[in-house]
């Protein structure tokens, strides 16, 4: 099947990718001439379900968006919310918002790392092949993963559509005393993130670059993650409420999620952009705390890392940010006086930003004078990655034309992987077709 | 050696699947018919079926009782299946989840790591329509008590089998 200049391939489930979806790769006259990522999208139901509802509900309705990332979806709809209505969250409230988002992140990239991503580079069809030969090191990922799911469950109240957050902060705010198992636990997984770090450095990469211009939050003086303004590696610089001036979406007739591009400006001049680990770690490298950003060095990512395979490598480097995170959150904690701020009821438009695991994850609500919900609004990071990843494959299949059918669907599949692509986050039904003419 | 919780050994109901994906949550909705109604001790969980989180929560557990939504083909929606699966039985039960990384993997990935509970069953009811909205088509909504009284059988013995 090699050497082939027509050709058209099939296979139906793409494994190890939380979502739902197909991708579909057509070569035609020994050229790459169509790649498409399919996608079935569940925030555009949520958008509609919201509308009539109560301004207070976005945090546990968009939290049943993805069982990976609930908190990313809670805190980008209430600091859209709290925007609209004026209110304000900062000092203790913010910490523990940050510390739980902490913990997402924790538990999110070492579910990735460990169950998606590695087996790729070990030669595993999947995790259960992996835990065989590798028991302690999926038993390291596991370790890692409890302890992001134990800020969740104490601070959410629970790893699954945590119910504690609320429009303003948490129904209830923990002791100092609740939090210090929490920290014997972070201190215990620290270790484990360093070495995490250290293993996937270990592994061999495709030699491969992303042009893309790149897009995260940034934030003086600290890494991003649960809040932030918007900056490019082009050189933009706006807020959440200026995220549609410069963020257009636009349907594509393979798929039901919308395409988005950076308006105006743009690397590759078509607009594509990327958001995710790459994109916050180039633009945000110096501002790791100093046990993450040695761990980064000590793995030779640099200042910037433009190379998807190692995304692996900066999602262990972010886990060691994180737990460090948590760790100096949980010793400066001070419970706040109240566990949120009122927020009132106003007529308006507001606007929430934060880096889900997986990229930028943005929210608008428009509410009415009673705070109903007139219009919602969720951009995810894998419809904003989706040109990117198309455009990755297209030059990825293009080097790769003498692969057999097989070998390339599987090279197809692990690319796509190191996008950690949540394209579903509901089920995940997903199948992935290759056509070579 | 299936059957009720050995003594000492605590007991766990898990419920999986997403209500927002209508007959996805059939699971939840026959943990939540169960709620003060267990037997003492018995724990009730809400998943959505990602396999780590499936592991942690049978850790350490005798029994362990799976409730959740498949696709078959062809369906016959509302239909019960009971599945039992013995601590050395891999591949004894891969039920076809409506989730694709899920409970068949998360069996594998406890087989290898040894921590599969002491015994594990696994009530399932064919779905009808797993699209996006909320709300049980009828003929799952019909079942979801037959199938929180089966669960209660299985947490009460002593009557395991196939």
């Amino acid at each position: 099947m090699t050497h082939q200049r027509d050709r058209t391939l099939f296979t139906s489930g793409l494994a190890r990718v939380e979502g739902e979806g197909a991708m579909y790769v057509r070569v035609s006259g020994g050229l790459v001439d169509e790649v498409q990522l399919n996608i079935y999208e569940p925030p555009r139901f949520f958008e509609a379900f919201l509308r009539g509802r109560s301004y207070t509900e976005p945090p546990d309705i968009t939290a049943r968006v993805c069982g990976i990332c609930p908190i990313a979806y809670q805190t980008s709809a209430c600091q859209a919310i709290e925007d609209a209505c004026g209110a304000r969250v900062a000092g203790g409230i913010a910490d523990l918002r940050r510390l739980l988002y902490c913990g997402e992140w924790i538990g999110s990239h070492a579910l990735h790392i460990y169950m998606l991503h590695a087996p790729d580079f070990l030669g595993y069809p999947g995790a259960v092949e992996m835990a065989a030969d590798h028991r302690a090191v999926v038993e390291r990922g596991l370790a890692l993963r409890r302890a992001g799911n134990a800020i969740m469950e104490l601070l959410g109240g629970r790893a699954i559509h945590p119910v504690n957050v609320r429009v303003g902060g948490f129904y209830r705010a923990p002791s100092a005393a609740e939090l210090a198992p929490l920290a014997r636990q972070l201190r215990d997984a620290l270790p484990l993130a360093l070495e995490t770090v250290r293993w996937a450095a270990g592994f061999d990469f495709p030699d491969f670059t992303c042009p893309h211009e790149l897009l995260a939050l940034t934030e003086p003086g600290r890494y991003p993650i649960e809040r932030g303004t918007l900056v490019s590696s082009g050189g933009l610089a706006f807020t959440a409420a200026e995220f549609e001036q410069h963020i257009a979406e636009e349907h594509v007739p393979h798929s039901t999620a919308l395409h988005a591009r950076l308006t105006g400006t743009g690397r590759s001049g078509d607009g594509r952009y990327l958001t995710g680990p790459l994109a916050r770690y180039t633009l945000n490298s110096g501002s790791l705390p100093p046990q993450a950003a040695q761990a980064a060095a000590e793995a030779g990512l640099g200042t910037s890392c433009r190379n998807p395979f190692r995304s692996i490598v900066v999602r262990a480097v972010e886990v060691v940010c994180a737990i460090e995170e948590a760790l100096r959150l949980i010793e400066e904690y001070r419970p706040p006086a109240a566990p949120a701020v009122p927020v009132i009821p106003r007529a308006g438009t507001g606007h929430g930003v934060s880096e889900a695991p997986r990229g930028v994850l943005y929210h608008r609500y428009e509410l009415d004078d009673d705070g109903i919900i007139r219009s919602a609004r969720i951009v995810p990071p894998t419809s904003q990655n989706q040109r990117a990843i198309e455009d990755d494959l297209r030059r990825f299949v293009a080097a790769r034309l003498d692969f057999d059918d097989a070998r390339l669907t599987s090279a197809c599949e692990q690319a796509i992987r190191n996008y950690d692509p949540c394209i579903s986050c509901a089920t995940h039904f997903l199948d992935l077709r290759i056509d070579r003419r | 050696v299936t059957g009720p919780p050995e003594p000492g050994g605590k007991a766990v109901v898990i419920g999986v699947g997403n209500e927002f994906r209508r007959d996805d949550g059939a699971g939840p909705a026959v943990v939540a018919r169960l709620r003060g109604r267990v037997p003492d001790g018995v724990e009730l969980h809400l998943s959505d079926g990602e396999p780590t989180r499936l592991i942690e929560a049978w850790h350490g557990a005798s029994l362990a009782v799976v409730v959740d939504a498949v696709r078959a083909e062809p369906a016959v929606p509302g239909r019960l299946h009971r599945l039992v699966l013995h601590r050395a039985g891999p591949g004894a039960a891969r039920p076809a989840s409506s989730h694709g990384l899920g409970l068949d993997d998360a069996i594998g990935l406890a087989l290898a790591l040894d921590r599969m509970p002491g015994a594990l069953i696994l009530h399932v009811v064919e779905a009808a329509d797993l699209s996006q909205g909320t709300g049980l088509s009828p003929a799952v909504a019909a079942v979801i008590d037959a199938a929180a009284t089966a669960v209660l059988r299985d947490l009460r013995g002593p009557a395991p089998g196939p």
